[in-house]
């Protein structure tokens, strides 16, 4: 049954919020600037609360069950982040506060930045950009302005492996780039061959995602980074997939120039249905002085006895501000929080078992399930979702019939270079039963797909909801809803003293 | 910490793999750095990092500790408790984007849900489902703008009166483009009579804040006309707030709202994460960034609701599309949806009202201050200038040392000769008492 | 669906129809039956356009993807098909008729060489 809208509910007069009188003397209005009508909802305290929650219940989360949607690293998001981000040492300061009197959160930002320095070995960070796609048009834009700081002005053309994520593209063209895509080999690695015939003196650089969107560690990383660098380019690191690396391998240490961290995936911040994201970039000393402006830093070090000054300053070459104030902060708080919990063996032993219950799951499935690159992969995997002996079933289908298991699908039809493709990505914090229980479910649904087809096309069975029309929504366009017709509308109530 | 594998565990499930140990799983990694030393910290626990973090936050002088009357684009208003305990639901806040619909219509409706009550705010005809903050959403309605007009006309006009971080990040986003920015250069007393002057055949848009960096609010309407006149397109940047009273610009013909929508209970936190609003008209909904939730129907006839018009979207455009966006602040737009359900037309309505009174009444009794003068005579919001007898910034200095009071927002720091003006917001936050307690302090402020 | 004698083709899925000095331009059944159910057209162009050939003229979208049109010839555009940004799912029910998009006066009559016979059409290697 599905929930009415909050236009649905409203009823005339009804109010879920009061404020104090006025004790000042009210002002008189600007008749001309006041609104005059205003069809806006009206909901008791109550109904507001219940409709809310049962919207929440129509959701699957990290918290009601297993969510292995590769790529996007769902995680167990710890419920201590969400507690210390709320501290009201936080979240009632203000970003323009004189910065004497946010030395708290400026120190935590400059240690945010030192933990990623550390993890990812680059000299320096930002963490303004506000989710990875940002990072990424922040780096571009980094890259780009250390090219023109040479005065090499010819460098017009990204190289964007197949196996990267679907913003890198974008993320390039933002920044006027053109855009060349070099092809994997069959080993999912970059095509070497194929990326020197691109390396001219137009390359301004590369943007590989590594491990890439197979799960798989390119192997021949160092080769193709000193391919780029040879030509005068500068590689890219789309750092979505950190998480599979943290106390393993440096970014830096392989050569990469450049790159984003995702927060909400590799440092447990939630995804809260679609963002706040958070997406620092870090780079090479050569590459700090363009970073956007401000980053934190200590302005006075410390005395004896108390704590150094920490202050807001600007890279001499910044590429300017990419967003207002400092960065996601409520985020990088969480992020924070999750670092100093795990600690430097901790975020290694984070790694190494989101790799082992991905190869977990590989090694249980690869007898049912075609996988087009199978060795020992990272924290996701790629197999495909159909069969030659097992006509009309799509990975979709496949997707639509793990719900009725009470699992999120994995992430469909990407990577685009594996036909029907479903990706996977337990992460570290599911256990073996968990593990267990998903491959249970997709053996007997390839079982399924063979013997009973049906119930795969005509799935999910035990949800609320069934498939939805999208040729309809995209068709005839409803982006909104209203006030019934009749409903009695009233001008706004103007505050009015005793 | 957070993992859940016994060792037997971690034995069978490396049996199954075939390898003996973990480091075999990272055969295909560059050999030299391999599992390197990053001289971090040991891990804490639940209670050691929660007193590791209360003793940071306590670093902190924040608006609970001080008397503050400091805006510019931030704004101290009170977070009904009903808006985080929804959010602090994790059926909501530990989802991923909504891209299974069938399980994911909590979101998808509470996304469509806040996009209808944009639209009525702000008395446009279709919104997205947010962008990162006030500062890209206009970055996103300059790029919008150029690509409705197929990149022809390259002149965008920035009013004066935009907020100093958003020009600058619009200057970052277009920096290798053919835009070109004008408008920056005008007095910052300049009305929009002023900005009409510059619109020409080639401007693609025009940006206008409302209520602007300094409070004031204008009439837009001749200004829309005049820009439409020359088939250039308008964006209103907004305090959602303020259109709890002020005529949304739907109504004066904007093309495009975007809106820093922080005011709409999200906490200061320090800079985020904050809401980006932008809504625009039908005829350009398909030039818009950002996702999208539309109604439509499932297999067993239901009302439902689903990601739309994703092809316009950097996943499937892949370089030929018009953003790289792909994130959006889910959890900031249900907050803002929350916020709004609760508080509906009429809360709205008194809780502008508030701000609008107090920032009034502070106002005139400053004004009243020798030495003080309102800097601006036009219509103000929540927010006002006022002119001082010496610099703002030794004024904030003596404020917070000597009375505990953050008086407001330096314009000196972004302005040249406003070094004696300091930005004052007053939100339904503000006492009489701490109003009265500013006026005093600053009645007593040395004047030599 | 039976594709009419009466047309030449590009390796990019456009067909041609040549009448005189005018060319119609479509896209082929092939390639509605690809990107599924058409929910979206929008046209790049305006009339009396002077377009050259190998510009994008037309963008089309289904649900899940997003295709553009190619000009297969240079030519000033004499006509838009302005039914199809309404009723959009034409393309799908009938791509060699109601739904063909543009017509172009052609301004280079040796570019017509170019272009794909029937048999040369349903003869390109799909796998790509």
């Amino acid at each position: 049954m599905p929930e009415p809208t909050i236009y649905d509910i409203s009823s005339p007069g009804r109010q879920g919020m009061y404020y104090p009188d006025p004790d000042v003397p009210l002002a008189s209005l600007p008749d001309s600037l006041i609104r005059k009508d205003f069809p806006f909802p009206e909901i008791s305290e109550i109904d507001v609360v219940r409709h809310y929650t049962r919207l929440s219940q129509l959701n699957h989360g990290v918290d009601t069950g297993f969510y292995p949607l590769g790529s996007c690293t769902m995680k167990y998001n710890p419920k201590i982040n969400e507690e210390t981000a709320r501290m009201p040492g936080f979240t009632q300061l203000h970003p323009l506060q004189p910065f004497e009197t946010a030395q708290g959160a400026l120190g935590l930002m400059y240690e945010t930045q030192e933990w990623l320095k550390a993890i990812s070995g680059f000299d320096a960070v930002t963490l303004q950009p506000a989710a990875g796609a940002h990072g990424e048009m922040t780096g571009v834009l980094i890259m780009k302005a250390y090219h023109r700081s040479r005065g090499d002005n010819k460098r017009i053309k990204m190289l964007l492996p197949d196996s990267a994520h679907g913003t890198n593209p974008a993320s390039s063209a933002m920044t006027g780039l053109k855009s060349v895509q070099i092809l994997s080999d069959e080993r999912g690695n970059v095509d070497l061959a194929a990326l020197r015939a691109e390396c001219d003196d137009t390359l301004a650089g590369l943007m590989i995602t590594n491990p890439n969107t197979l799960g798989l560690f390119d192997e021949n990383l160092e080769e193709v980074v000193k391919i780029v660098h040879d030509a005068g380019g500068l590689v890219y690191g789309d750092g979505a997939n950190l998480n599979a690396i943290m106390g393993i391998s440096r970014p830096a240490d392989s050569g990469i120039d450049v790159m984003h961290f995702n927060l909400h995936k590799t440092f447990s911040t939630p995804h809260g249905g679609g963002g706040p994201g958070s997406g620092p970039v870090g780079v090479t000393a050569e590459l700090s002085q363009f970073l956007p402006s401000p980053i934190v830093d200590i302005i006075e070090d410390a005395d004896d006895d108390g704590a150094p000054l920490y202050g807001l300053v600007t890279p001499e070459n910044t590429i300017g501000r990419v967003k207002s104030f400092h960065g996601h902060f409520g985020i990088l708080v969480r992020a924070f929080t999750y670092m100093i919990m795990l600690g430097e063996k901790g975020l290694r032993q984070a790694s190494e078992h989101a790799v082992l219950n991905a190869n977990y799951l590989q090694a249980l499935l690869r007898d049912t399930y075609k996988i087009p690159h199978d060795r020992i992969c990272m924290h996701e995997f790629v197999m495909e979702g159909h069969w030659e002996d097992a006509p009309g079933i799509h990975a979709l289908d496949i997707s639509k019939r793990l719900m009725d298991f009470g699992f999120h699908p994995p992430t469909n039809y990407f990577p685009l270079i594996v036909p029907e493709a479903l990706m996977i990505e337990p992460t570290e914090t599911e256990n073996k039963e968990t593990l267990d229980a998903f491959v249970d479910a997709l053996i007997q649904i390839a079982d399924e797909a063979h013997n009973n087809p049906e119930i795969l096309q005509n799935a999910p069975h035990n949800t609320l909801f069934g498939r939805m029309d999208e040729v309809q929504a995209a068709r005839n366009l409803v982006l909104c809803c209203w006030l019934p017709e009749d409903y009695e509308e009233s001008a706004p109530q103007p505050l009015i003293l005793d | 910490m957070f993992l859940p594998h016994t060792d037997s565990d971690r034995e069978a499930m490396l049996r199954t793999i075939g390898v003996e140990r973990m480091e075999d799983l990272f055969q295909s990694l560059p050999t030299a750095n391999l599992f390197p030393n990053l001289s971090l910290p040991d891990g804490l626990t639940e209670m050691e990092a929660q007193g590791e973090l209360q003793h940071i936050a306590s670093a902190n002088e924040t608006a609970q500790d001080l008397v503050s009357f400091l805006g510019a684009g931030v704004y101290n208003h009170y977070c009904p408790s009903v808006v985080d305990s929804i959010l602090r639901r994790g059926e909501f806040y530990t989802a991923y984007t909504p891209y299974q619909p069938e399980i994911s219509q909590g979101t998808l409706q509470a996304i469509f849900e806040y996009q209808s009550l944009i639209v009525n705010l702000t008395g446009m005809e279709a919104s997205n489902a947010s962008h990162y903050d006030g500062a890209t959403a206009i970055a996103e309605a300059v790029n919008m703008a150029y690509h409705v007009h197929r990149t022809k006309r390259k002149k965008i006009i920035l009013s004066p009166g935009l907020h100093p971080h958003h020009r600058e990040t619009v200057h970052t986003y277009i920096q290798d483009s053919s835009i070109q920015i004008v408008g920056e250069n005008l007095s910052i007393e300049a009305g929009p009579e002023e900005i009409i002057n510059l619109i020409d055949q080639d401007t693609a848009l025009v940006v206008m804040q409302y209520p602007d960096f300094f409070g004031r609010i204008y009439d837009f309407s001749a200004l829309v006309e005049a820009a439409h006149a020359a088939k250039a397109l308008v964006a209103v940047h907004v305090n959602p707030l303020a259109l709890g009273m002020l005529t949304p610009p739907g109504d004066f013909g904007a093309d495009i709202v975007t809106g820093e929508g922080q005011s709409l209970g999200i906490p200061m936190s320090y800079g985020g994460p904050y809401l980006g609003i932008f809504a625009t008209r039908s005829k350009y909904v398909r030039k818009m960034a950002g996702r999208l939730v539309g109604e439509t129907t499932d297999s067993k006839g239901q009302r439902g609701y689903v990601l739309t018009l994703s092809t316009r979207e950097q996943h499937i455009r892949r370089e030929r599309a018009i953003s790289n966006i792909c994130s959006n602040q889910g959890l900031l737009a249900l907050a803002a949806g929350i916020y709004m359900s609760l508080l509906g037309k009429n809360g709205l309505r008194q809780v502008a009202e508030l701000n609008y009174h107090k920032a009034h009444y502070a106002a005139q009794k400053i004004a009243a201050i020798p030495g003080f003068e309102i800097a601006f005579e036009s219509p103000f919001f929540n927010e006002f200038a006022v002119r001082c007898p010496r610099p703002a910034a030794e004024i904030a200095d003596h404020l917070l040392t000597h009375h505990d009071i953050i008086a407001g927002y330096d314009l000196g720091q972004d302005y040249d000769g406003m070094e004696n003006h300091l930005l004052i917001a007053v939100t339904e936050m503000n006492s009489r008492e701490e109003i009265d307690y500013l006026v005093e302090t600053l009645s007593e402020e040395p004047h030599a | 669906m039976d594709t009419p004698k009466d047309l030449v083709f590009t390796s990019n899925d456009e067909w041609v129809r040549v009448e005189g000095d005018t060319a119609t331009i479509g896209i082929t059944d092939y390639a509605q039956d690809q990107l599924s159910d058409i929910v979206f057209v929008e046209y790049l162009v305006d009339e009396g356009e002077d377009i050259d050939k190998g510009d994008a003229c037309v963008t089309v979208e289904s649900v899940k993807a997003s295709a553009e049109v190619y000009m297969p010839l240079s030519g000033e555009i004499l006509a838009i098909n302005e039914d199809l940004t309404e009723i959009p799912e034409k393309v799908n029910s009938d791509p060699y008729g109601a739904a063909w998009m543009v017509k172009v006066k052609i301004s280079d009559t040796s570019e017509l060489a170019e272009l794909l016979d029937l048999a040369a059409y349903n003869a390109l290697d799909r796998d790509h």
